[in-house]
């Protein structure tokens, strides 16, 4: 039962390192019942050249990020972003055990089959034609922000800094990360969407922006220095319980700037 | 000796690999303050603790009211034949409970109870509901929040795509590490006051696994070339449901969480057989038990096309299939074109996971070389002769853990002078580079690693698998001996710079090394127990009962030797009737039942 079906097929790799150039190489590999690339490739490793590059895990990632050598490609700054994005915090006195509803895990669980293929950052134009490696994360962190942003032990807000440092606002939804995501993830309707949806009711909600511009109490010093707000060093149990009659007085973003810069970043001390 | 300039990396603790075990390691030493280098030959997060679907076994008793961590122990303990370190089964059912909440507060996902508390499910041996899961993908989740964890915890940095090939000692003392970049195949040394071990397993020298290709055996065989005894080789774990079509599809794992949430077994003539095997636990009986089954009905030959038997879900509804397990709707899916909510998966057993690894102690997870813990699949003692479903990441939490705080506690206070002796990095390097001396033409020059690896899964799948003899075993051995001879002239071209043929070479003599040890220990083990079935002695043997096998290093030869288990003291010794499954009539031979004879004797 070794599944051979009598016929082969043609590989074409592209070989090499950036630094000696790449040339097109041809394999002849038996095909065997079920047989996916990965399985040709390594059927050359084994039987036509040991020296062929290739990175593998599972049979789900594939990816095509710059060239190192080979079908090897550095992935490196993928791992850097994740380092910026502030990790799941809960409040400091709701230490549980938890009671969560499973509607709130059945909505996480999407972000979380997340395998890390990379794909989506790969296929992404921002990333890819725009070089926008610096100024966007790319839909895989879109999606980590939106699992933390709706845990609903999470007490942190991520929504400004997704917005500034994250660049957000030039994803223009062309869902070439959903189409690719082995997982089937709706990276752009689940998580991008609703994320934007979070930065347009923060910042360009009119009723909103009227409401901070009249409602700003004049500018005693007194009052600006010690406004009525919740104190950042002790974040609400749940989002919900934040205090909205305190917080319509007050610049909603220079608070969570604040809570995520000076407070509850614990792993920069 | 010439020695090539390298690059020397210091850090208090070094951890050696990046799975599950690795990261909640590093986190608890970062957390005691030490300087903490993370060292993985894979990409982080990729680690084989995804391929741990079904759970983490911890006794909440959120769903069943009986459980306990002290059935926890119980089920542990006759799962594992009683050969279990039954001190470090003691202290994992107590904490993992409280791993799991930990996990919990860092941000993992669970599936919850009607009332909003953690979710569990039943699993193969467990006496009551007790595995803490999200889907069918608990080992992902459990990776991811541990990465982010770790990413976020000062003091602590990955190093990601380094191969690690020796350890390197001052005196007794272990002190560092080296081997090479895989991208660009220069030389490293990693300089530091401690080592955990934390790299995973062995599965590639059998031809069906479900491990990946990490599970090579490189940690255990620095450990055991640095001096280190492991314990329990013998023991390997067949799980019962792997995928057996298509060709390239073998050996992947199906998650016991299909039989947890129903799945039944039958034959080609449409019997479902377990219920002759295991009236009692029935499909949801021990791995070993039902990987088994499976074997005898296929030898029988009532095994289905391609060798192996039905695993059917589909009276538990399409819907509900689709909800418990996503991962294998998907897997048949893309890799069999079975649609699993209509059509039976066509399943067999696969080489899941090794109880055996490095001797320790239990409570800070030290090898027998000062300097060196070993923590999760890489130690030996927690799972004894049969690892139950559910305990393999509970393992790496409290352990990790475990082997963390000793380590860097270790580092602060013992680990202070510490030592790179240029002669040991030249003699490394020299052997790493040996494949790779002379003319670039590739295979014809040597052997091709490949090849040589290729042979000794063919042995150890073939003589040293599920089924062992005596006569087996000598066959296994001598291929083994003799495969060791010619990779020594394993010969590849190309250049160090991620070259997979180079890198196959160190894995090759690992895998050789380990392979060994496994076959040495099962031969002497002259029993059928756990997971190590003898067909030339089919019945447990009392005396076997009462030691573990360990290899140690006697300069270039292996020797195993029996050594006395330390008995189940007095006051854990009747948690074991707590266990749904305790029956007196029928416990392990051993300690126990010999203890239990001898009294009969003297009445």
């Amino acid at each position: 039962m070794d599944g051979l079906t009598g016929s082969a097929v043609t590989l074409r790799v592209l070989k090499g390192t950036p630094a000696s150039g790449t040339q097109e190489v041809e394999y002849a590999v038996p095909m065997v019942t079920g047989m996916v690339v990965l399985d040709a490739i390594h059927y050359v490793q084994h039987n036509l050249d040991t020296d062929l590059a290739c990175r593998w895990n599972c049979k789900a990632a594939k990816c095509t990020f710059p060239l190192v050598k080979d079908l090897v490609t550095d992935v490196s700054r993928n791992y850097e972003v994740n380092r910026e994005i502030p990790p799941f915090t809960h409040a400091p006195d709701d230490t549980g055990p938890w009671r969560i509803q499973q509607v709130d895990i059945d909505r996480l669980y999407e972000y979380r089959r997340c395998i890390e293929c990379f794909l989506c950052q790969d296929v992404c134009h921002v990333l890819r034609s725009h070089n926008y490696a610096d100024r966007f994360y790319g839909p895989r962190f879109f999606v980590r922000v939106a699992g933390l942003e709706m845990h609903p032990k999470d007490v942190l807000d991520r929504t400004d800094q997704t917005r500034e440092e994250g660049g957000l606002g030039y994803c223009n939804i062309t869902k070439c990360c959903t189409e690719v995501c082995p997982e089937h993830i709706h990276i752009t309707d689940n998580a991008i969407i609703p994320l934007k949806e979070r930065v347009a009711d923060r910042r360009w909600d009119p009723v909103r922006f009227i409401g901070r511009e009249l409602l700003r109490r004049p500018a005693s010093p007194a009052a600006e220095a010690t406004p009525a707000l919740p104190d950042p060093a002790k974040p609400p149990r749940n989002r919900g319980d934040w205090d909205e009659a305190a917080l319509t007085n007050v610049d909603i973003t220079e608070l969570v700037k604040q809570q995520i810069r000076t407070r509850t970043r614990p792993w920069e001390k | 000796m010439t020695l090539e300039p390298y690059d020397t990396l210091d850090c208090d603790v070094l951890v050696i690999g990046a799975g599950g075990a690795g990261m909640r390691a590093a986190i608890a030493a970062a957390e005691a303050g030490c300087s903490v280098a993370v060292v993985t030959k894979s990409l982080l997060g990729k680690a084989h603790t995804v391929m741990a679907e079904g759970g983490i076994a911890a006794g909440l008793a959120n769903v069943d009211a009986r459980d306990s961590w002290e059935v926890h122990f119980a089920d542990t303990m006759l799962g594992g034949q009683l050969l279990n370190n039954w001190r470090m089964v003691e202290l994992y059912a107590h904490e993992v409970i409280d791993r799991v909440y930990e996990l919990e507060r860092w941000g993992g996902l669970f599936d919850r109870t009607d009332d909003g508390r953690i979710m569990q499910r039943a699993f193969g041996a467990h006496s009551w509901k007790r595995l803490c899961h999200v889907g069918d993908r608990t080992g992902l989740e459990l990776i991811r929040t541990l990465q982010d964890k770790l990413v976020h915890t000062p003091r602590a940095e990955v190093h990601m795509e380094y191969a690690l090939t020796s350890l390197i000692k001052s005196g007794d003392r272990v002190c560092g590490a080296m081997g090479y970049r895989r991208s660009d195949g220069r030389f490293v040394a990693f300089r530091c006051g401690a080592v955990v071990l934390a790299s995973g397993g062995w599965g590639r020298m059998y031809r069906e696994t479900s491990n990946s290709w990490e599970g090579t055996g490189d940690g255990a065989a620095m450990a055991y070339e640095a001096g280190a005894e492991l314990l329990d080789m013998e023991f390997v774990q067949f799980h019962p449901t792997g995928m057996v079509w298509p060709p390239g599809a073998r050996g992947i794992l199906v998650t016991e969480a299909v039989r947890g949430e129903g799945g039944l077994l039958y034959n080609a003539e449409g019997k479902r057989f377990m219920l002759e095997y295991d009236p009692v636990k029935k499909e949801l009986s021990s791995r070993d038990v039902v990987a088994r089954s499976i074997y005898e009905e296929v030898k029988a030959g009532r095994g289905t096309p391609h060798g192996g038997a039905y695993l059917d879900v589909r009276h538990l509804g399409a819907e509900q299939v689709r909800k418990k397990l996503p991962s294998m709707v998907e897997q048949f899916h893309a890799l069999a074109s079975v649609d699993i909510t209509r059509e039976p998966m066509e399943v067999g057993p696969t080489i899941h996971y090794t109880m055996g690894g490095v001797r320790v102690e239990a409570e800070t997870g030290a090898a027998t070389v000062p300097g060196l813990y070993a923590g999760g699949e890489v130690a030996g003692g927690l799972h004894g002769a049969n690892r139950l479903g559910g305990n393999s990441l509970g393992d790496i939490l409290v352990f990790g853990k475990r082997t963390g705080e000793a380590a860097a506690e270790y580092a602060r206070t013992r680990g202070t002078k510490r030592h790179i002796d240029e002669r040991l990095v030249a003699a490394e390097q020299a052997a790493l580079l040996r494949p790779l001396d002379g003319s670039d033409d590739g295979a014809s020059a040597g052997e091709n690693p490949y090849k040589l690896h290729e042979e000794l899964q063919a042995a150890m799948q073939d003589d040293a698998g599920i089924g062992r003899s005596e006569e087996s075993l000598q066959r296994a051995l001598a291929a083994i001996l003799e495969l060791r001879e010619r990779s020594m002239r394993m010969h590849v071209g190309g250049g160090r710079p991620l070259n997979p043929g180079w890198h196959t070479c160190r894995d090759v003599t690992n895998m050789l090394t380990i392979s060994e040890s496994i076959v040495r220990s099962a031969i002497e083990r002259r029993e059928s127990r756990g997971s190590q079935w003898r067909f030339d002695h089919l019945e447990q043997d009392a005396e076997l009962g009462t030691v573990n096998m360990v290899t140690r290093r006697d300069g270039a030869t292996m020797r195993v030797e029996r050594v006395p288990i330390d008995p189940l003291p007095d006051r854990l010794r009747p948690l074991l009737q707590r266990s749904r499954f305790y029956d007196a009539a029928k416990l392990p031979k051993g300690y126990l039942t010999a203890a239990a004879a001898r009294a009969g004797a003297a009445s």
